[in-house]
């Protein structure tokens, strides 16, 4: 006799819990080939705002984390990441009919960009920021700082790599993230939050919704306590609009990607989301 | 004749031999504008000083036109070195010209005369001498070897520093390898005109830079033409946000500097002599036409009185008038416009509550005047604690401990910059930590320098000007360096199919940062 499985519910991320969305809703999440997998939840409107009250909360503590222990903390991802590589790779096999080979390749992919990224965690600042010679008697200094909020748009055509690859950069300077995942593979975004909270990354520092795209992000890109807009996976949206929402309250944007380089690790990434902060102070011997 | 009583001393206005009327400056020439010409006045007299060329949609046409033949067929292909040899020239003939554009600028502007010409000329040539020697020093920018200019860039800048402005604007996008074309504001094109003829001078190749005069629908149609890679915008959020809108879906690559509300934050232990007047520098500069401008002040409950008192002593002593007079303070304020701005938030200050103190001088009879005004016990909600007034308008407001300061100074969707005095150094480092405001002064205000990026956070806008930061807004990487692809070059290695053709995606507008070739994937490891 074969035993029975338990089958997982996926819910949203939110605040560090997990909660259903508030309106109720669920979508059927189905494999390559149209089996069914899960019911997903589909965030509302009120979810997206929750997840951006839970990542302001997040911001202060996370971007005033040293340097040092963010990078342990995200480097820690990876390792549990590498812990449950079977669980991942089944699920993105299930999801995306991808071969045993793809589906590693990707988990394999996705948890060395957080190793990667976690490197930078005490050293971007040395290459972004800059000691000015200025023309007097002033110590002057830049250093890049997180900009806040940042809402993300995964990309869409992968389950795992290409999450990853949107949040890790937005993380490594001290930002909150509220990310939309593949609305087509959002199950891998779901158990990849049950390693976040598993992680040591404090509650609120990365909000999962699942859902449409199409439906959530307007409300994230006309959110005025949202900072930034990471529209990497919108190509397939109205995302001039998202642009042009995003406009309202001046915040920093990066257009979408497409490709097998969508969101490919750089250090462009990191910087994208940060203010470059120039501080002056006289200089005297009195 | 008490010792506050000086004779007067007018800077001469010999020096400057102005011509009737302008043209457009375009490839080179001056040119008519096909608008209906608009006068230039000084904002301390009413008088006339010159006919300005009106730019229509058909000269902006022309601009960018210029400007694109110039960088595809001079200036991209110039070498680093021979472009810097241009801008050493051109910072050189502004120094051997400074006093003329001085005086210049002080009439057209109504700023007075010390500032323009101990402050912003001598900015104006340091500008091009800092970037000048970055022009052939571009792979160290950061953002690898080889990175590319982007092309046409549109500037449109404003009246507070119209000079200053300038060179903030055309230095590092000239150093980059870019062409330009500039509008300078409809109420002081003066300065630009006349830097204009020192272009001619340097003998920079024509169509390299294009200035082209108007008002607001010129700007307009100068950042919404195809034909511009590149905007970069100085002046109010409201128009800030209108151009965010602009290029919203373009390819084009943006840089704001809009408004700012900052706090000046003063603590029980401030060196109180210098406090005094790094409030008064920070806010009644330029007539506190700055979009830095330490317009709140956060005084610490304690010394509250103290500092009230003594702001307004000295603030008695302030000359306000003729712009030229060596000896004035506080000039003209640059329009009618700007003016019934300052007095109707000023009234609103009034009206909500807060009291208000202007220093007793005299006002001349033409022109556009403002006297130096405090307001106490402000509440932060009050408009004058929250919206830019860009005037000599100081609003004071109280605090108990560091946290209550912080929050206070950050309860502002500006972020530009931010004013500490404390005589403890690990205060003010801790404090300017938490400051969310793109420029930290600590125990001084309004300090520029061309290696210091400037900028700001929040709706303040985005992106640098000054420093390597300054410069990295004008440059991409180059193709080969910015894909350092280890995942992609993983994912193609394991047969793993995509949704898209690398090549088919370069036809949606993306950032030109990113490129998909993939042979640039396969390069190797991230970079």
């Amino acid at each position: 006799m074969s035993r029975l499985a338990v089958p997982k519910t996926y819910k949203l991320y939110i605040g560090g819990a997990f909660p259903r969305s508030e309106s109720g809703r669920t979508y059927e999440v189905v494999s390559a080939s149209g089996a069914f997998l899960a019911n997903a939840a589909k965030a509302s409107r009120k979810d997206a705002r929750d997840a951006v009250v839970a990542a302001r909360g997040a911001v202060a503590g996370w971007a005033g984390a040293t340097a040092y222990n963010r990078g342990q903390v995200l480097y820690r991802i990876a390792e549990l990441l590498e812990g449950r590589r079977a669980q991942f790779v089944a699920e993105i096999e299930d999801a995306e009919g991808a071969t045993r080979a793809q589906a590693s390749a990707q988990v394999d992919e996705a948890i060395d960009r957080w190793v990667w990224y976690a490197g930078w965690a005490d050293k971007f600042a040395q290459v972004a920021g800059n000691a000015n010679p200025v023309a007097g008697p002033y110590f002057n200094i830049s250093v890049p700082e997180p900009t806040g909020v940042v809402a993300i748009v995964a990309p869409q055509d992968s389950s795992l790599v290409g999450l990853v690859s949107a949040v890790a950069p937005a993380l490594v300077a001290g930002n909150a993230v509220v990310v939309v995942a593949s609305e087509r593979f959002p199950l891998s975004a779901i158990s990849l939050a049950e390693v976040l909270a598993t992680s040591d990354v404090p509650k609120g520092v990365v909000n999962v919704l699942t859902g449409s795209p199409a439906e959530i992000a307007p409300w994230l890109a006309s959110h005025a306590d949202v900072n930034a807009l990471d529209l990497v996976g919108a190509g397939e949206l109205d995302w001039v609009d998202l642009e042009f929402a995003a406009a309202d309250t001046l915040k920093r944007v990066l257009r979408p990607e497409q490709g097998p380089d969508a969101a490919a690790p750089t250090l462009d990434r990191i910087t994208a989301f940060t203010e470059t902060k120039t501080v002056w102070h006289t200089k005297s011997l009195k | 004749m008490s010792f506050l009583e000086y004779a007067p001393a007018p800077e001469s206005r010999a020096i400057l031999s102005l011509r009737d009327s302008y043209g457009l400056f375009i490839d080179g020439e001056f040119v008519d504008g096909h608008g209906t010409p608009f006068q230039t006045s000084s904002p301390a007299t009413e008088e006339r000083i010159a006919t300005i060329a009106n730019a229509n949609a058909a000269d902006v046409d022309i601009a960018v036109a210029a400007a694109r033949r110039a960088y595809d067929r001079t200036w991209s292909r110039m070498s680093g070195r021979d472009r810097g040899k241009y801008l050493f020239r051109i910072a050189r003939l502004v120094q051997e010209r400074a006093r003329e554009l001085a005086v210049a600028e002080s009439l057209d502007n109504g700023k007075p005369i010390k500032e323009s010409r101990d402050v912003d000329v001598p900015l104006v040539a340091a500008w091009f001498f800092y970037y000048a020697g970055w022009a052939d020093k571009l792979d160290h920018a950061g953002l690898g070897a080889n990175p590319r200019s982007l092309g046409v860039a549109a500037q449109v800048i404003p009246w507070n520093f119209p000079l200053l402005m300038l060179s903030w604007k055309i230095a590092p996008a000239l150093a980059a390898g870019n062409t330009v074309v500039l509008k300078p504001a409809e109420t002081t094109p003066l300065t630009a005109l006349l830097f204009a003829e020192i272009l001619q001078q340097a003998d920079l190749p024509p169509g390299v830079v294009n200035i082209i005069t108007g008002a607001g629908d010129t700007g307009a149609a100068l950042v919404a033409h195809e034909g511009v890679d590149k905007v970069a915008f100085t002046g109010s959020t409201a128009v800030g946000r209108a151009i965010a809108k602009q290029v919203a879906g373009t390819q084009k690559k943006v840089t704001l500097e809009l408004g700012g509300k900052a706090a000046n934050i003063v603590f029980d232990d401030a060196p109180i002599d210098q406090a005094i007047e790094g409030i008064v520098n920070g806010i009644f500069f330029n007539q506190g036409h700055v979009c830095c401008a330490g317009s709140r002040l956060l005084v610490q409950e304690s010394i509250h009185d103290e500092v009230v008192e003594r702001l307004k002593s000295r603030l008695s002593t302030l000359r306000l008038g003729d712009p030229l007079d060596k000896n004035t303070d506080i000039g003209a304020i640059n329009s009618a416009e700007q003016l019934e701005r300052i007095n109707e938030l000023s009234d609103a200050g009034v009206d909500e509550g807060a009291e208000r103190w202007s220093a007793p001088c005299e006002i001349p009879e033409n022109g556009f005047w403002y006297a130096p005004t405090i307001f106490t016990n402000v509440q932060t909600s009050n408009r004058i604690a929250r919206e830019e007034i860009f005037g000599p308008v100081l609003s004071v407001l109280t605090f108990r401990t560091p946290a209550e300061a912080i929050a206070k100074a950050n309860n502002t969707p500006y972020g530009l910059s931010a004013g500490i005095w404390t005589d403890k150094g690990s205060r003010i480092l801790a404090v300017a930590d938490q400051l969310r405001a793109g420029v930290v002064w600590a125990n001084t205000f309004n300090r520029f320098d061309p290696s210091s990026p400037f900028g700001g956070y929040k709706e303040s806008g985005y992106g640098r000007e000054g420093g390597r930061h300054g410069l990295a807004a004008y440059l991409a990487p180059s193709s080969a360096v910015s894909a350092g692809r280890a995942g992609a070059q993983r994912r193609l290695e394991t047969g793993e199919s995509t949704s898209a053709e690398p090549d088919t995606a370069a036809e949606r507008p993306a950032r030109p940062t990113r490129t998909r070739t993939t042979r640039a994937a396969k390069k190797g490891a991230a970079k």
